[in-house]
């Protein structure tokens, strides 16, 4: 029988696996941009279980809210990458030092 | 077993597996479409859950406009990734160490926690507004548009704000095109730009 238990195991493994690919791609932004959204996923799946098993629809709001923030977040991400890209001719993170004085 | 335990294990391993699929592929255009696999699988959890608009907006939001957004930049970048993707094995041991601890954390995090005793499930909807009936697209819109409006309208402005941002970071003035200058159109003199010329009949100029 699936519980609430169950839809918050699968949000925490969700959650390692993004942190998980954050240290493992260090040099690729997309990579890292990318799961930095499956972390925000795991986040929404365990408010969206809470609201249901609460039957508190509050969670549900605040998973809006996340997802607003979230896709402006990538949306400016990309648009620094690109910016990025188009001055530098790489996206390697080891060499965003530019502001180092 | 019930459906709704199958439908669960249906939607939760390709959720886990799109993840993993994610930080591991090798090309950036496959780890995008795992992605997608694993934003689809989450919709589908939302759905299992009772949260259909949350999980409808999932889909087109996130399936329709980021993954298209990341997708353009992967292919619109001429990235080497394979030379990104050098230290991987080299930051591998690091990434497996963080994830097992982070991964015992939320163990023992987990082990110990139990649902409140106090909190009542189902039978005393506090967030709930009255008269939405079992839509959860109606609730949702009496909850936002009444109790959550100033927040709401925080996150239009948010949105604002990065749209703005974005078109700011990536527009680029080209010298080489010609463009209209209203200001030069306005400053036209009529005696200067027209003139008249007397013709006489049958002759031309």
């Amino acid at each position: 029988m699936v519980e609430l238990e169950h839809f918050l195991g699968v949000a925490a493994a969700l959650f390692v696996v993004g942190i998980f690919g954050i240290f493992l791609n260090r040099k690729n932004v997309i990579i890292i941009l990318m799961s930095i959204e499956l972390v925000l996923l795991s986040v929404n799946i365990n408010l969206v279980a809470f609201s249901s098993y609460l039957g508190d629809l509050t969670g549900q709001v605040f998973t809006l809210f996340v997802m607003t923030v979230a896709a402006a977040e990538a949306a400016i991400g990309l648009a620094i990458l690109v910016c990025f890209f188009r001055n530098r001719g790489t996206i390697a993170v080891e060499d965003v030092s530019n502001m180092k004085g | 077993m019930s459906v709704f335990d199958f439908t669960f294990f249906l939607f939760a391993i390709p959720l886990i597996l799109g993840g993993i699929g994610t930080v591991t592929a090798r090309n950036p255009v496959h780890a995008v479409l795992w992605m997608i696999l694993s934003f689809l699988s989450g919709a589908g959890l939302m759905v299992l859950l009772g949260a259909e608009f949350v999980a409808m907006l999932l889909i087109i939001v996130y399936v329709g406009a980021v993954m298209v957004l990341f997708l353009f930049v992967v292919m619109m970048l001429d990235v080497d990734f394979a030379e990104l993707r050098a230290g991987m094995a080299q930051f591998l041991p690091l990434a497996l160490l963080i994830g097992l601890v982070l991964l015992m954390q939320l163990a023992m995090a987990f082990g110990t926690w139990e649902l409140g005793g106090g909190v009542s499930l189902l039978d005393a909807p506090a967030g709930t507004p009255e008269g939405a009936g079992a839509h959860n697209t109606a609730a949702l819109g009496l909850l936002l548009y009444d109790k959550y409006f100033l927040l709401f309208q925080v996150a239009g402005l948010i949105l604002l704000v990065a749209m703005i941002g974005a078109i700011v970071l990536t527009m680029r003035h080209r010298k080489d095109i010609k463009r209209q200058d209203i200001l030069s159109q306005m400053y036209r003199d009529p005696a200067k730009a027209v003139e008249l010329k007397d013709i006489k009949p049958g002759q031309g100029l």
